[in-house]
């Protein structure tokens, strides 16, 4: 089959306690022709946090995005248990809510009390009443994270969330996923382009090349990390060799 | 008591004696300057003949003129008629011009069914329709209310529909991965979204109402400001048609203040420099 139908991929939502949080089989898509997912195979597992590294243009939000539901161009399997949330780059907060009413737009059940849960564990109890454009760069990830997690996914989608973010804030945002991630316990997709936050982060690190999933290392290493553990960077040279940038000094 | 409470309350002020003008920021009062030297030229030139009545009657007969067309009753009639047809042409055409604009701005059959016809009907001159509309409608009211209607709906729905079109997909796909329904979706994206755009054709909606009001009203009317302006033509009185044209300006300054007050209370979220 040359060109695939667009909407054939088929998707499921299951729900039984030993289904992984999300299942890829042989995902394909194509824009205009040109193959941006050549048949990918990836399984998250329930709780497991998996980083996808690969180059711009790789095709890795576009895998992101077919998971959250929002491409429905794909061909191939797609299988999710439990609900989705999704933080994006840019914090994408409803402008005209306040933070709490944002917040409170993820919730699935009304619940009035977890929006402010949700906001205090983030450290913005005292935010609620803000208006979203008035929140600094961090303070607005924060607010999108609550919103994400405050649906108490099976799956949580991070698009670069931290790229944006001045280094010392990202650095306190990283501690802060890994705190709410041992929370609530949801499978994590991070894509990212930062090998280092990959393996600050993740269990798994996957790199994105070609369509595929070219490449996967686990990282052991006990939490919190340090970025000169002798085991990162072993595994650093290795998936920067990977993402076709070579060692410095040797180029 | 030798201390106000004046004084108590801007203790800034101490030791300077207390000015009234100090409660104007100069840059306020400097621009009053103008408009008030124009006023005294315009008044005198009127006193000493210079300016006859016929042309232009002197500001102090216009207010006097004003003061007794307030008190028999005139004015205020002449007003309730004319703010009537404004506020029923508005009300139909602020209806059809957000009610177009929301079915042709949610969905593509809508826009193709809906935006072609109103487009071409826009490129006509409003007030060229006037003829048509004195063998449609006859000279009562309805051609007025209708010229009003039709002015009001286009700035609204253009205005609308861009504002509809114009919000952003990114916030529409956040309400996808939150599974809000398309009800939803409309409430607490799109609808505020195109709020602000929409509040841009609200004021330029209002000031086409009043100059269809105007225009409607010389044609033929036998009661409203269009009435009383013309009726004061036959007889030369330039006080009463200068005070039938201060008197709109009013109306339409005040209008828009309305919508101003509107504009800052619905998009407080909006961090732009403070007006």
């Amino acid at each position: 089959m040359a060109h695939g139908l667009p909407g054939v991929t088929t998707t499921a939502k299951t729900g039984g306690d030993t289904a992984p949080a999300a299942r890829v089989t042989g995902l394909t898509r194509r824009f205009d022709g040109r193959t941006v997912l050549d048949g990918v195979d990836l399984t998250i597992e329930r709780g497991e946090f998996v980083a996808l590294l690969g180059r711009s243009g790789s095709g890795k939000s576009t895998l992101l995005r077919a998971l959250a539901g929002l491409d429905r161009g794909t061909n191939g399997g797609l299988e999710v248990s439990g609900a989705v949330a999704v933080a994006f780059q840019e914090p994408r907060l409803i402008p005209w809510k306040r933070v709490r009413a944002n917040v409170a737009l993820g919730l699935r059940a009304a619940d009035p009390a977890a929006a402010a849960r949700a906001l205090a564990e983030v450290g913005l109890a005292d935010h609620g009443g803000a208006w979203p454009l008035t929140l600094s760069g961090g303070e607005a990830q924060r607010a999108s994270l609550a919103r994400a997690l405050v649906r108490e996914p099976g799956l949580l989608l991070l698009d670069e969330p931290f790229s944006a973010l001045d280094a010392l804030t990202r650095i306190t945002m990283h501690r802060l996923v890994l705190d709410l991630w041992d929370r609530h316990g949801p499978g994590v997709l991070l894509v990212t382009h930062d090998v280092d936050e990959a393996l600050l982060l993740a269990d798994r690190v996957l790199v994105l090349d070609g369509g595929r999933i070219a490449h996967q290392s686990r990282v052991a290493t006990p939490r919190p990390r340090h970025r000169d553990h002798p085991d990162l960077t072993a595994l650093r040279a290795t998936l920067l060799e990977r993402l076709g940038v070579t060692p410095e000094g040797t180029a | 008591m030798s201390t106000s409470s004046l004084d108590l309350a801007r203790p800034h002020a101490r030791g300077r004696p207390f000015r009234p003008a100090a409660l104007l920021p100069r840059a306020a009062l400097a621009r009053l300057v103008s408009p008030l030297v124009l006023l005294a030229v315009w008044q005198l030139a009127a006193s000493t003949g210079l300016l006859p009545e016929r042309l232009l009657a002197a500001p102090t007969k216009i207010a006097a003129t004003g003061l007794d067309l307030l008190r028999d009753g005139t004015l205020t009639s002449a007003i309730a008629v004319s703010v009537q047809r404004a506020g029923l042409g508005f009300l139909f055409g602020a209806v059809a011009g957000v009610g177009l604009a929301v079915v042709a701005g949610l969905s593509r059959v809508g826009e193709h069914a809906l935006d072609p016809p109103l487009q071409m009907l826009r490129a006509l001159p409003l007030f060229g329709l006037i003829p048509l509309f004195i063998l449609w409608f006859g000279i009562g009211e309805t051609p007025k209310v209708a010229l009003v209607a039709l002015g009001v709906a286009f700035p609204l729905y253009l205005n609308t529909f861009a504002g509809i079109r114009g919000v952003d997909g990114r916030l529409a796909e956040v309400a996808e991965v939150l599974d809000l329904s398309r009800t939803a979706l409309v409430r607490h994206v799109v609808l505020p979204g195109a709020l602000p755009q929409a509040l841009v054709g609200l004021r330029q909606s209002l000031g086409v109402a009043w100059l269809a009001l105007i225009v409607a009203e010389q044609v033929n009317a036998d009661a409203g400001l269009g009435f009383m302006i013309n009726n004061a033509r036959e007889f030369l009185r330039t006080d009463v048609v200068v005070l039938g044209l201060v008197v709109y300006a009013a109306l339409g300054l005040l209008t828009d203040a309305v919508v101003r007050l509107l504009e800052r209370r619905a998009l407080t979220w909006r961090t732009g420099f403070p007006v």
